[in-house]
């Protein structure tokens, strides 16, 4: 009989998570998604569809709005990784934050944290200057309550009160 | 997900060692669509090699005035990079065309090029599917193939490619740069992708263990007339129905040089070198216009559900030359078509 073959052995990564150093032990399979919800209880992150089509999962790595869902976590060793946990700031909420509460950008809130970390991401990039703009950056999250308008109305605020717009 | 090994070599040379021991490893970059196949149980590999290290990551200006992409630049940076959006803005939009700002800044340009299908069938692991599991049968034939080919299709196969940049790639007649076991070569771009024939397991003509290195850009890059035109069924985050990439040089109202490629219609992007040499010296109107789309559309095939992509891929060829030659380009963001 053949001799099973052995699992592949963990791999041990750190990455900077919301501003504090954590290292993992992580079979090469793991999601980034998967690392931050279930290895470090940071559940703020969701998991929509699993395959880079909601954008439920998004989050910040080295500043840059992607799908934890698409990313294996064991290639990001050593990456700087921000969730919604990791954007408020001495207990005030992030201006995203407060501008989806002010627009109600939301009804039931299972895309909400993706929305608001894409939109960091997508203020951070500069590219979106016009309401058309913006829909089309934001075009990877989905909300399927359809909060869209509010949504655009939000990002405007934040990017108005974060001075990056014209 | 299935378990696998994972290795992370330190160069080029080493990562061609690393794959060519073990043929069924695959190269992971972005990640994008290898991974989601992997959930899906599509691709099964026992060892991913980690190539996203590897230093491919520069725009690079070449002595001739054209451009070498390294493979590992992300499809954001290479879209927002200020000569190709200055030299190559077919090339940015077509780029901003495709997939998610999230997915752009993880797809490396390597990456784009070797993205399989989304055909239904080939995702669906319990449907028979030619490209997945050669000699299976194809379901789609008989099946739902509203976004399948009408051009250049096999009774084997009728999947499309789904790049977006790839279609530009072609019409800007790029070369593709790969190492292999047997050291470097250069791929013209319109050599790189095949049609199924009787083998669609085999998207490309890359050889086994080979690595692209870089993407090369000639000098001509039809920066004043040109367009990307992408039809789909919803307004961002789909794929092409149709899509048409389009370059010209015009004088004093004659067409000088044409490039045309079309997206979503077949197994690659689609040139004709007849439609082009067509245009050449004919006055920019709806005549040429249209003339040139016969000729590309001329062996154009429908199936049961997507028969109207020869219309509309006609009509999109002509709408997509009139922008060209009105220096109106496609607006990525404004989704009216002009």
């Amino acid at each position: 009989m053949a001799t099973p073959t052995p699992l592949p052995t963990k791999i041990a990564i750190a990455l900077t998570v919301n501003g504090v150093s954590k290292q993992l032990e992580l079979a090469p399979w793991t999601t980034l998604l998967d690392a931050l919800r279930d290895h470090l209880d940071l559940t703020g992150t969701k998991k929509g569809c699993d395959h880079g089509q909601c954008g439920a999962c998004t989050v910040l790595v080295d500043g840059r709005r992607v799908n934890a869902c698409l990313v294996l976590a064991v290639m990001k060793d050593g990456a700087t990784v921000t969730t919604i946990e990791g954007l408020a700031r001495n207990g005030a909420l992030h201006p995203l934050q407060q501008a989806f509460i002010d627009h109600d950008a939301f009804q039931c809130g299972y895309c909400t944290p993706g929305q608001i970390c894409s939109a960091a991401g997508l203020i951070a990039e500069g590219r979106a200057k016009t309401p058309d703009e913006i829909r089309e950056l934001m075009s990877g999250n989905v909300c399927r309550c359809a909060a869209y308008p509010n949504i655009i109305a939000a990002i405007q605020q934040a990017m108005a009160a974060m001075g990056s717009r014209p | 997900m299935i378990n696998f090994e994972y290795a992370r070599p330190s160069n080029v040379a080493e990562a061609v060692r690393q794959i060519a021991a073990d043929p069924r490893a695959k190269f992971i970059a972005g990640g994008t669509n290898l991974v989601d196949l992997m959930k899906k149980d599509v691709e099964r590999p026992p060892r991913l090699i980690d190539i996203s290290r590897l230093p491919l990551k520069s725009v690079t200006e070449a002595p001739d005035g054209g451009l070498r992409i390294g493979a590992l630049v992300p499809n954001t940076d290479l879209a927002y990079h200020p000569l190709v959006e200055q030299r190559y803005p077919m090339l940015s939009s077509a780029i901003l065309a495709g997939a998610s700002q999230q997915l752009r800044n993880m797809a490396s340009t390597g990456g784009n090029l070797l993205q399989r299908t989304r055909c239904y069938y080939f995702y669906d692991v319990a449907s028979p599917c030619n490209k997945r599991e050669p000699g299976s049968g194809c379901s789609a034939l008989g099946g739902f193939n509203r976004q399948h080919a009408i051009l250049g299709a096999s009774d084997a196969c009728v999947a499309t490619h789904p790049s977006d940049m790839c279609v530009a790639l072609a019409a800007l007649e790029a070369k593709v740069h790969v190492v292999g076991p047997g050291g470097e070569r250069t791929i013209a771009f319109a050599d790189f992708h095949r049609l199924p024939g009787s083998q669609p397991q085999r998207d490309t003509n890359l050889q086994p263990a080979e690595i692209i290195t870089a993407i090369e850009l000639p000098a001509r890059g039809f920066a004043r007339n040109y367009t990307y035109l992408k039809i789909r069924d919803r307004l961002s985050y789909a794929f092409a129905l149709v899509s048409v990439a389009v370059g010209l040089e015009l004088e004093n109202g004659a067409i000088k040089e044409a490039r045309v490629a079309l997206g979503g219609v077949a197994h690659k992007p689609w040139r004709e070198e007849n439609a082009e040499a067509a245009l050449r010296g004919q006055a920019a109107g709806d005549d040429s216009f249209s003339r040139a789309a016969d000729l590309l559309l001329r062996n154009a095939k429908g199936l049961s559900h997507n028969a109207f992509k020869i219309d509309l891929a006609h009509r999109a060829v002509v709408r997509a030359f009139w922008q060209a030659a009105r220096a109106t380009p496609q607006s990525q963001s404004n989704k009216a078509i002009r």
